[in-house]
């Protein structure tokens, strides 16, 4: 065995192993300052899991036309974007293949953990739209969702359910 | 020499002073809805030294006005971005080069206290 094999080894472990979490999760990278900066300047700097690899790239691909906004980035950010974006992405099903743009709020995840909350929540002055996580997730901007931080518009808390996920 | 001096610096002082008919425009640019359904107020609010909210999301918005938020204007690449992004939005085209300097003519005359 060459002295190469053993280095080959290492290397390849270092690149599993941040996958191989003890609940079976990526490990998240930090988002990127430019995704902050960029598309936190008009929404919450969503959740690269939200969405899936291709949903991703169906919006990236077209960010002149999204949600009705011209979102336009110089060529080398939204590469930079895009690369963190394809790397922290989601594994659940795209919906790249849906009529309309991908959106993280139609996702299976989004909509099962969302599901206890009454409608007149989410046309709420203060929420507006249920894109806007931070209405409720005082975490958001700075990538937390825990329950824990959660607090409803006119409302203190969630319902108490310690057991929900 | 001083009134030479003096001389050459008074076209400088002049041209500093603005203009009160691109103050006009810019403020007049900056309220006009167009068909998007959207004006510049939509999101930065009738008076853009007041926080602002994006009317599709509901973010937050740092004040547009220099004199309550000195960042604004201070970063040439910043500012080409979102005078194309945003004049493509609700205009529905690029602005002009006079219709960027009118608005941000008003914009910078804008002292820092609210008025009456």
């Amino acid at each position: 065995m060459s002295r190469a094999a053993p280095v080959c080894l290492i290397l390849l472990c270092s690149a599993v192993a941040p996958r191989a979490l003890a609940d079976g999760r990526a490990t998240r990278t930090p988002p990127p300052a430019a995704y902050v900066e960029e598309c936190g300047a008009c929404h919450v700097p969503y959740p690269a899991r939200g969405l899936a690899a291709a949903d991703w790239a169906q919006l990236m691909g077209r960010l002149e036309r999204h949600f009705g906004s011209d979102a336009s980035l110089e060529p080398a950010l939204a590469a930079q974007i895009t690369a963190w974006l394809q790397a922290n992405a989601g594994r659940g099903p795209a919906q790249a293949a849906a009529a309309e743009p991908p959106r993280l709020t139609r996702a299976a995840w989004f909509l099962r953990e969302h599901d206890e909350l009454p409608q007149r929540l989410r046309v709420a002055a203060e929420v507006k739209s249920a894109a806007n996580c931070g209405a409720c997730h005082r975490g958001a901007t700075e990538g937390r969702y825990s329950e824990h931080e959660v607090r409803l518009p006119g409302a203190a808390t969630l319902p108490s359910d310690g057991d929900r996920p | 020499m001083k009134a030479l001096l003096l001389l050459l610096s008074l076209p400088t002082l002049a041209a500093a002073a603005p203009d009160p008919a691109a103050l006009a425009r810019g403020e007049a640019l900056f309220h006009r809805p167009f068909d998007s359904g959207w004006s510049c107020a939509t999101c930065h609010t009738a008076d853009p030294r007041q926080p602002g909210r994006h009317t599709v999301t509901g973010r937050a918005l740092l004040p547009l006005a220099p004199a309550v938020n000195p960042a604004r204007f201070s970063d040439a690449a910043k500012v080409d971005k979102w005078f194309r992004r945003n004049c493509r939005d609700v205009l529905g085209r690029e602005c002009s080069a006079q219709e960027k300097a009118d608005l941000t003519a008003w914009l910078r005359s804008l002292p820092a206290e609210t008025q009456p």
